[in-house]
């Protein structure tokens, strides 16, 4: 399917630029479709993939630059009005209506009409022709709940190109569905490509985007890294480009006096995980976590790296493999039996599965420490006032209020007592799942150092973080997952590099592949450099 | 003087002072409280002791709104306690006795926490919308308390079993003793010990807490069960004021009063933070509006708007946002310093 060149974009966006307070969320954003391409928009979280979507919807109005859609220049107020004029979007979560029937679905607020009443027969008849049109064998009748996600998937669809679609945006569509029910998808979205549909494709998994799409655009901190045909990039190079940026700094990275990863080997492990697995959540993996030691997590955001982390603190419960802590075996019922053997886990969610926003600082930071001693042993407010007291000033919590309400500190210092609740459990292993993410640079610092003073201090440590820089800077030993599944697992001496760990990523290939040398300046990633 | 404003229980305060103070308007002697033959008499008294049995229920409810639940079963719950403790002494020999009373009474309320624990189980276990899931018991509830009463109105003759709703000790109504003493142990258990912060932290944010190790499940079954014990109490002394069970109207709607006291009180229906105090002070504010509505004569045909119309001026009085509305930009001109730090710190619920 040759498409660039002599064929003419049915879409084109130029200089795209979308401003948020505080944040330039796009810059100078150029984005071309092809009719008859399917067509992946790559990038980390955050690098402003859903902005481009939302502005091009006229979800979010243009600031800046043009968009042209089929010769002509558009500016779009709504996704209705988008709709009426080709582009429509099928999100991530299927946003119909569970209870009404497939074809009710596809025509709501269209329904076919006679003297003010719908039509019933001729509605049903429409649905079961577009669902034949895409090889569908569906029940028209069926409340669409009743069906798979897939199938709720590919009726959205059907939905959206019968309103008279030239665009197809699919934001995500395949994070819920199972390998089956991704190859049914691709099938539609080939016929519909084979019709001359442009299609926009949204996802976390690289062998979904190098399997269906023609080209890709990537995105990074809100600027275009580059288009390219998706059968010239290697997946590595994707992946750098994705990550990108100071790939050359890494190697500037301080050298820290660090006790070797087979020092730490010889002491005792805390955990120790074998097989250890969850339907749907993460493939069975093996993980040793030793006194003292640090060992991050490296993947893709949707990797599996959280539910490494719920698994390990009984947060899900593991439906394979086992688990020791201290050498013994441990049936990891719940958070408390996790609790009970000094694990302590900082959830990526502050908000929703952290912190109570309504309750005070003082309340948060003993929460853990209260819920391990029972409600009938209350701590004597003295003590708490004592360890809270501490660890706001050690952790610099402001405003060093105790009493004041949590859900109005900022980011960063909500991260902080959400530290400070477990760290006064005192846990010999301490899972942080993000504990840098959306907060600001000095915070962001003042974690890392506390996390190489805790390992120091002999603390376990799972460090999970999307910033490769943070986690080759922080861990003795790092995972690699990709696709839910742990795929490699490396000691972090001078040999790993970021550009290795992302061939990992990109590969998944535990052996790193022969083209990527061991030094920062591969040709690979320079070639792929922001403007080079 | 800004303190005192800015204290939860500033508006419940105010509000049952002015109900109380209208009263005097109607009633000159209305505050007036003597002790004849050895009891305490007067309308402030009568309306605690009447409040008894809606200050019990309000307690269970507050507990079970903090855990982010609501319980619609606690009037139907009243009914039956009565209804049974009731059955069980009509059929004693001698309905002096002690002995017999006490087993009526340990029955009934046996059966409460039993009831309790069913809806419990359905909230915390089962995992059904507590709307739904008290909502079963408030309908089969009724249904129950008929089939003990086998449909009829259950009479007793009992001076031991009338001590709990209509009888006095050392010159106080007993009910307000007993509505005293689950006060304070429901005050001590959630302040005392940790299980307020507990509730406060499922209400607020459940799946938080059962991931910083607490029992949210646990938490959430012990408070039905509470509430429906504070119901089964209250079911004996309706019961017990009027010497006879009537499964149909005991408790009737009391648990619309009940959610009506808890949210005067100054506890959020969306859960967390919860005051017992406030609920208190709610629920007093109720009664004392039910008796200051036969005081005053308002026609029986019109009580119900009246109290309609009350209760939404207390509920809008409540509101910061519609405080801060109203008359707000009336007391900024004359002490614009003073104010300026207001909007900010008056956002503490009421």
């Amino acid at each position: 399917m040759e498409t660039s060149g002599e064929a003419r974009a049915i879409l084109t966006m130029t200089g795209i630029g979308k401003r948020f307070p505080g944040v330039r969320a796009l810059d100078e954003v150029d984005f071309r479709l092809f009719p008859g391409e399917v067509h992946a928009l790559m990038g980390e979280n955050g690098a402003g993939k859903s902005t481009l979507i939302k502005v091009l919807t006229g979800v979010y109005d243009v600031d800046e630059g043009d968009i042209v859609l089929d010769g002509a220049p558009v500016r779009f107020t709504g996704p209705l009005q988008a709709q009426q004029a080709g582009v429509s979007t099928v999100y991530q979560e299927v946003n119909l209506c569970a209870n009404l029937s497939v074809a009710e679905n596809i025509h709501i607020g269209r329904e076919p009409r006679r003297f003010g009443a719908i039509q019933w027969g001729e509605l049903r008849r429409r649905s079961r022709h577009l669902l034949d049109g895409l090889g569908l064998d569906v029940d028209v009748s069926a409340p669409l709940g009743s069906l798979s996600l897939a199938v709720q998937q590919m009726v959205a669809i059907a939905r959206a190109i019968d309103i008279s679609a030239k665009v197809l945006i699919l934001d995500e569509p395949t994070s819920s569905l199972d390998a089956g029910e991704v190859g049914q998808l691709f099938r539609v979205m080939r016929q519909l490509k084979g019709e001359g549909m442009a299609i926009l494709f949204v996802s976390h998994f690289l062998d979904q985007v190098y399997e269906i799409s023609d080209r890709m655009t990537v995105l990074r901190n809100g600027r275009r890294v580059g288009e390219y045909a998706t059968r010239e990039l290697s997946q590595l190079d994707l992946v750098s480009a994705m990550i990108g940026k100071e790939l050359a700094a890494l190697e500037e990275l301080e050298e820290q006096p660090r006790r070797s990863l087979a020092a730490l080997e010889r002491d005792r492990p805390v955990v120790e995980a074998a097989g250890l697995g969850r339907n749907g959540a993460v493939a069975p993996f093996s993980l040793t976590i030793h006194r003292g030691e640090v060992v991050g997590l490296a993947g893709l955001l949707g990797s599996g790296r959280t539910e490494v982390a719920r698994l390990l603190f009984g947060a899900d419960r593991a439906d394979a493999g086992a688990l020791k802590v201290d050498g013994e075996p441990v049936n990891m019922r719940g958070p408390r039996t996790a609790m009970a053997r000094d694990i302590a886990f900082c959830s990526e969610n502050r908000r929703t599965e952290g912190l109570v926003a309504e309750l005070t600082v003082r309340e948060n930071i003993i929460l853990a420490l209260q819920a391990a001693r029972g409600w009938s042993r209350p701590l004597p407010r003295r003590r708490q006032d004592e360890l809270v007291d501490r660890y706001v000033k050690a952790l610099r919590i402001v405003p060093a209020n105790p009493e004041a309400l949590v859900g109005q500190l900022s980011g960063g210092n909500q991260q902080k007592v959400l530290l400070a609740r477990w760290l006064i459990t005192e846990p010999r292993l301490l899972i942080l799942d993000e504990p840098t993410r959306g907060i600001d640079v000095g915070a962001k610092a003042e974690i890392q150092r506390l996390v190489v003073t805790l390992s120091d201090g002999g603390m376990a440590v799972l460090f999970i973080s999307a910033e490769l820089e943070e986690v080759l800077r922080l861990s003795h030993k790092i995972a690699v997952l990709r696709d839910r599944r742990m795929v490699d697992e490396l000691a972090n001496d001078d040999e790993v590099t970021a550009e290795r760990i992302m061939a990992i990523i990109a590969s998944g290939n535990g052996t790193a592949p022969p083209e990527a040398p061991p030094g920062p300046h591969g040709p690979d990633v320079v070639v792929l450099g922001e403007e080079a | 003087m800004a303190n005192v404003v800015r204290h939860r229980f500033f508006w419940p305060l105010l509000m049952l002072v002015v109900l109380l103070a209208s009263n005097l308007i109607f009633t000159p002697d209305f505050f007036a409280v003597d002790v004849r033959q050895g009891h305490l008499y007067g309308s402030l008294v009568d309306i605690v002791r009447f409040g008894a049995p809606l200050i019990l229920v309000s307690l269970g409810m507050t507990l079970v709104i903090a855990t982010g639940g609501i319980d619609l079963s606690v009037g139907s719950v009243v009914a039956i306690c009565g209804a049974l403790a009731c059955l069980r002494i009509s059929e004693l020999g001698d309905q002096n006795s002690v002995v017999g009373v006490l087993m009526a009474v340990g029955l009934a309320l046996g059966l409460a926490l039993l009831l309790g624990a069913w809806n419990g189980l359905l909230v915390a276990q089962v995992g059904i919308q507590p709307i739904i899931a008290t909502l079963i018991l408030m309908v089969a509830g009724r249904g129950l308390a008929q089939l003990i009463t086998d449909g009829q109105i259950i009479t007793v003759n009992s001076s031991p079993y009338k001590l709990i709703g209509g009888g006095y000790w050392l010159t106080v109504p007993f009910s307000i003793l007993v509505a005293l003493l689950v006060f304070g142990l429901a005050l001590l258990l959630t302040r005392r010990t940790a299980l307020g912060l507990l509730i406060e932290s499922v209400g607020g944010n459940a799946e938080a807490s059962r991931l910083a190790g607490i029992h949210a499940r646990r938490i959430i079954f012990t408070g039905y069960v509470f509430a429906a014990f504070c119901a089964g109490v209250a079911g004996l002394m309706i019961s017990s004021n009027v010497s006879s069970a009537d499964g149909n109207n005991a408790g009737l709607w009391i648990e619309l009063d009940a959610i009506l006291a808890v949210v005067i009180g100054g506890t959020s229906l969306a859960g967390g933070r919860f005051s017992l105090g406030g609920t208190v002070l709610g629920a007093l504010i109720i009664q004392t509006l039910t008796t200051t509505i036969y005081t005053i004569g308002i026609p029986p045909e019109t009580t119900l708007l009246f109290k309609a119309l009350v209760v939404t001026v207390v509920c809008l009085l409540q509101s910061p946002a519609f405080r801060a509305k109203v008359f707000g930009r009336r007391r900024k001109p004359p002490l614009p310093q003073p104010d300026r730090e207001q909007p900010t710190k008056v956002e503490v619920p009421a």
